[in-house]
């Protein structure tokens, strides 16, 4: 286990090193400079300031001297908002986003399963037909039209929620984010929960515990969840991905100070280390999501410790 | 297949036998699957009238997409000549929804060929070569997946500004990953396949044996694969737009469309529900016909 554990750190260490390269000279070879700004500096100016940031070395020493800082855990300091490292930055806003994606992947995760399982015990009929109707609809409605669309109707036309603002994470602002979040996750979840039980219910040990009398209820949640849940494991990671997409969209919509807002805005503002350090953030947490995917697989199925 | 008596033992009859058992068992049972299937039938029709309307379409619309009306300022459907009504610049939403599902269907279309180039030439070869190259191309695959896909657009659209082309390029450079991986699979499964060995007994080489032997046996997957990629590049390039990095003013696809509607949803719903239900209802045809083509082709689930 623990080879296992330690094989999948070396090859998640030289990925992030490879993302963080890849996303260094992309931003560098935009064109502008985050400070173009309103006002024209004079070019004695703009050289300080570049030479206060270390702008004005060559391109591949900017680079080494990065990439020790963020060795030792130093993202470097915003070249848009003064004052602020992106360390900062990040801790000031991972809050909402957090907020959002963890509350949306859990229920989703709770939803979905539900869903799925109903579906499979009750292939081919009504419940099934509506379960799978609902991922198709989940799937095929992308957020930025479910977004507007219910910011519309319940909050602006019913007047039931407030239709933007974070307002300290109050309930009533956080509803409509976390659902347009959730459903398309709903879909996707469902739909792998149904096919994955469909396949382990047909499966001969199943039909062991079947023949063994044990009751059905058992035999779904002891046995069958189990196998079946496991593509679901592997999804963790591209979830992930998926909500920080997600998150790009609700943000903007609602209005949320959270950090993929940020994200779009440092970006076009040519905020270079502000956009390396979500590229960092983001990128980090896929790979550890995707290690602990690896590591509950191999723990729910004894077969992927073995190869 | 015009009532050929079969008769067992005569050479003609073998002949006809196999090519008739060859036929059924592929394309011949797959099309009358997918045939037989309600969604799908009536996923390729809904396509084939949209595809239709945004080549046709703009043609025949009273207005141009991008002709400024100041007198039809949020003209409401079905008045002075809209037949779904006129933006904050009096423009024709009807002309600008056709124009929008031209663009992003043609984005579809070509992003998704890049991704088939780049995906099916790089998973059939790590596959086929296997060994080192396998794992150092499958490596790359694993890193531009866990850079999370968006950034990765939307820092290629901010350094290079964004035009269309590059829209193509961006999306279609990502979207290949997934198909690479599908291929490297099939490919794993095909290259210890008898007919790969004969082929290499027979003298040809590799280069040979991904194009003629391996690449065509990956049809089956490749074509499923494809019907569900192009509703995600067209989802990827709608959610650029969205953000205002897509395609640029007055130009319009689906995603622009909708941004400006959920601008001015309170003032003129028509501009986002028109542009919406037209953007749900082209993906979930291309969903319908992807889950038939696989349930068609794919023998596992039957």
């Amino acid at each position: 286990m623990l080879r296992f554990i330690g094989r999948r750190l070396l090859i998640a260490i030289p990925t992030l090193f490879l993302v963080i390269t890849v996303a260094f000279f992309m931003m560098r070879a935009a064109p502008g400079s985050p400070f173009d700004g309103d006002r024209k500096l004079s070019p004695e100016i703009e050289a300080n300031v570049m030479a206060k940031y270390g702008m004005d070395r060559p391109l591949h020493e900017q680079y080494g001297a990065y990439l020790a800082g963020v060795v030792q855990g130093d993202l470097g300091p915003s070249l848009k908002y003064k004052d602020k490292t992106v360390l900062q930055i990040l801790q000031e806003n991972y809050r909402v986003s957090l907020t959002l994606g963890l509350s949306s992947i859990i229920l989703a995760t709770v939803i979905g399963v539900s869903l799925g399982v109903l579906a499979a015990l009750r292939q081919n009929q009504t419940t099934d037909y509506v379960v799978m109707t609902i991922a198709i609809l989940g799937v095929c409605i992308p957020t930025f039209v479910t977004a507007p669309v219910l910011v519309l109707v319940i909050a602006s036309k019913l007047g039931w929620l407030p239709s933007a603002g974070w307002n300290g994470g109050a309930l009533p602002n956080l509803i409509l984010p976390i659902v347009v979040l959730t459903l398309p996750q709903v879909a996707i979840i469902s739909r792998l929960t149904r096919a994955g039980m469909v396949e382990v219910l047909r499966s001969n040990y199943i039909r062991t515990a079947r023949a063994k009398g044990l009751p059905e209820n058992r035999i779904v949640r002891r046995h069958a969840l189990r196998a079946a849940i496991l593509p679901l494991v592997s999804y963790l990671g591209p979830a992930a991905a998926g909500l920080i997409t997600g998150s790009l969209v609700v943000e903007k919509i609602f209005n949320l100070p959270g950090l993929g807002k940020f994200f779009v805005i440092s970006a076009l503002q040519r905020d270079y280390t502000v956009v390396m350090g979500m590229v960092i953030f983001y990128a980090a947490l896929i790979l550890i999501l995707n290690l602990i995917a690896d590591l509950l697989h191999a723990v729910l199925d004894p077969r992927v410790r073995l190869s | 297949m015009t009532g050929t008596i079969l008769t067992p033992g005569s050479r003609v009859g073998a002949e006809t036998m196999e090519k008739a058992a060859r036929g059924r068992s592929l394309w011949d049972d797959a099309r009358r699957r997918l045939l037989r299937n309600k969604a799908a039938v009536g996923g390729m029709i809904v396509l084939g009238l949209l595809v239709l309307a945004a080549i046709i379409g703009p043609y025949f619309t009273p207005y141009a997409y991008d002709q400024i009306n100041k007198d039809h300022v949020w003209a409401p459907p079905l008045t002075q000549g809209h037949l779904l009504g006129a933006d904050s610049l009096g423009r024709d939403l009807l002309a600008r929804l056709l124009t929008g599902l031209r663009v992003s269907l043609a984005i579809g279309l070509v992003a998704t060929t890049v991704s088939l180039i780049i995906g099916v030439a790089w998973g059939a070869v790590a596959g086929y070569l296997g060994g080192r190259i396998d794992e150092i191309m499958m490596r790359v695959v694993d890193v531009l997946y866990s850079l999370p896909f968006i950034f990765f657009v939307i820092l290629l659209m901010v350094t290079f500004g964004s035009n269309i082309i590059l829209i193509f390029v961006a999306i279609g450079a990502v979207e290949w990953l997934t198909m690479s991986r599908i291929v490297r699979g099939q490919t794993l499964s095909l290259k210890h396949k008898e007919f790969v060995e004969a082929a290499r007994a027979a003298g040809l080489g590799d280069g040979g044996i991904i194009a003629k032997h391996i690449i065509p046996n990956l049809l089956g997957p490749v074509v499923v694969y494809v019907t569900l990629t192009i509703p995600a590049v067209i989802l990827a390039e709608s959610f650029l737009s969205f953000l205002g990095l897509g395609v640029q003013p007055p130009m319009a696809s689906l995603g622009t469309l909708i941004a400006n509607g959920a601008q001015d949803m309170e003032l003129a719903w028509w501009l986002l529900v028109f542009p919406s239900l037209t953007m749900v209802v082209t993906l979930m045809s291309f969903n319908f016909i992807g889950d038939g083509l696989r349930d068609a082709i794919d023998p596992k689930d039957r």
